[in-house]
């Protein structure tokens, strides 16, 4: 295992029921780096996703082996306790998902269940989350305002601010422009841009221009399989494999 | 036999628009003959008074009191019962798995089973068990919790509207979309505090609705409080937990059955009738009320 490997699985399959999602797969994230999974839908790239924060233990039919390692730990380990696991490894989800509380008790929720009552220190947590997911200047005036109130990507950048909040150190971002306007699709793709000098961000995309935009490195997933990986320069413009070829040059998905 | 399609339908439509109209007409006949005789008799010294002169005269008081204290203890204790069972069917078992479906099972059974059979089982397990049990070990045998009172009788109630709460607790849980509970989760909450702090606030208006309908169940029920509780006559309000109390509906009983001159306090029956009928149709409205709120959140 590299040095700058942030997470690493090793044979990873999950079943649905009768259903196999994932397939054998093995792959290596590096560390302050942004990947993209890009493939078709229900390909198994979001699954993939939910693997990585153990998301998925929460879907009753779904059967998990092989290997998850974040920074060398074994995720599935029994002795492993997945809310601790998810601290460390934060989530954005499709659908912008606040909580029908005030701004500030968004993104006060996650600091607030790890134990800080300090209001100073809330306050402090609260202004550096919102700066640090570009929302600061915009809702600063009143953050006593339902999170519900914001715009869309207002509400993503919420989301974004309360998952950064508890300090993680990787960020699952599951298609988190998808619902989007093209402008605000603009702001979080230049978000993920910054996001990425203090944490390691795994995005899952429909979108192969915004692959292209944001990561460094691409995996492209196919009928549950990890089909191919490498830099994103090179999976768009020279991939190895003819399936990645094929999808690139949209002949499906 | 050829009869025009026509006349078919106008036929059915008779049928089906005239039953309808007689259930209408029948409520509305029910309330205007309690209205009718118990209007002139609602004044502030009946609601305010106690029965006097063998209940043909003088007012309800007690039994009004009773009654609220009656649902008051029903819902402290029923409802966290049923809020809790709620939340283990949603968040903790699975919609499909066996314990999930064997409690489904229960809480319909429970809800089929007749007021009086609970009213049976409040006697034989609260007074006759738990009670007795309870003066054995504390009293040496003399009758302190081993009779009737408004703690058996309460319990009792509150067994009964049990299913009542669970209903409508689940169904406000339900309205939570996934995605909040996900999103409480990825955060490092655990599945506790996602419950306290996500599905319980969001379904408060559910609990509500669950306790108000428990409430208006039980306060129409005589049956469950026959032998566990309810008195034909006090002459002081209940004062603990081993008391005895007057209730509404009983007292309706009473009066029209037991009273020793029950022509003379018809008009009290016909006041008392319509003071159950107002509170429970207040209280149904504004379950009716929160649900349509509830609704409207869910489909936003």
């Amino acid at each position: 295992m590299n040095a700058s490997t942030k997470i690493l699985t090793r044979d990873l399959n999950l079943h649905y029921g009768d259903k196999h999602a994932l397939r054998h797969v093995d792959l290596d994230i590096p560390k302050n780096h942004v990947t993209a999974l890009i493939g078709p839908s229900g390909c198994g790239k979001s699954t993939f996703l939910r693997c990585l924060n153990r998301m998925n233990d929460l879907i009753e039919s779904a059967r998990i082996t092989g290997r998850v390692e974040v920074d060398g730990t074994d995720i599935y380990a029994k002795d492993v306790d997945p809310v601790l696991l998810r601290r460390k490894v934060g989530m954005i989800f499709q659908k912008s998902n606040p909580f029908p509380k005030s701004i500030f008790e968004n993104v006060a929720y996650g600091p607030r269940v790890h134990g800080i009552k300090d209001k100073n220190r809330l306050e402090e947590i609260v202004e550096r989350s919102l700066r640090g997911a570009a929302l600061w200047d915009e809702v600063k005036d009143d953050l006593s305002k339902s999170g519900l109130a914001l715009s869309g990507g207002q509400q993503q950048r919420l989301c974004i601010a309360r998952a950064i909040a508890v300090d993680p150190e990787v960020l699952l971002m599951d298609e988190p422009a998808s619902a989007l306007d093209p402008i605000a699709t603009a702001k979080i793709e230049e978000l993920i841009w910054q996001l990425k000098e203090s944490y390691t961000i795994v995005i899952v995309t429909h979108s192969m221009h915004q692959a292209s935009r944001v990561s460094d490195t691409t995996a492209f997933f196919y009928m549950g399989e990890m089909v191919e990986m490498g830099p994103t320069q090179k999976i768009f413009t020279s991939p190895s494999q003819k399936r990645t070829e094929d999808y690139i040059t949209g002949r499906f998905g | 036999m050829n009869i025009p399609k026509k006349w078919v339908g106008r036929g059915v439509a008779l049928v089906t628009g005239g039953s309808a109209i007689a259930t209408v007409v029948l409520v509305l006949v029910v309330i205007g003959i309690v209205v009718q005789g118990g209007w002139g008799h609602l004044t502030r010294d009946f609601l305010l008074g106690s029965p006097e002169q063998g209940m043909t005269k003088g007012g309800i008081f007690p039994a009004i009191f009773g009654t609220f204290l009656l649902v008051t203890l029903m819902s402290l204790a029923g409802v966290p019962v049923g809020t809790i069972t709620a939340i283990y069917l949603n968040e903790y078992v699975g919609q499909q798995s066996k314990a999930g479906r064997a409690i489904r099972f229960a809480v319909n059974t429970l809800a089929g089973i007749p007021a009086i059979v609970f009213g049976l089982f409040g006697l034989g397990f609260f007074i006759n068990f738990v009670g007795g049990g309870a003066d054995k070990v504390l009293h040496g045998g003399a009758l302190h919790w081993g009779q009737p009172n408004i703690l058996w009788a309460s319990l009792t109630m509150a067994l009964l509207t049990l299913p009542v709460v669970i209903v409508s607790v689940e169904e406000a849980i339900k309205t939570v979309p996934r995605e909040l509970r996900e999103g409480s989760l990825a955060l490092g909450a655990t599945r506790l505090e996602t419950i306290w702090k996500v599905v319980l606030p969001q379904s408060m208006t559910g609990i509500l609705t669950g306790a108000i309908l428990a409430i208006s169940r039980g306060a129409g029920e005589v049956a469950p409080i026959l032998f566990t509780g309810a008195a034909y006559f006090l002459p002081n309000l209940p004062d603990g937990l081993t008391d005895q109390f007057m209730e509404l509906g009983y007292h309706i009983y009473i009066m029209s059955t037991q009273s020793v001159d029950v022509e003379a306090t018809k008009p009290i029956q016909f006041a008392t009738t319509l003071v159950l009928l107002i509170l429970t149709f207040t209280l149904n409205f504004s379950a009716i009320f929160l649900r349509w709120h509830l609704r409207g959140r869910a489909l936003r």
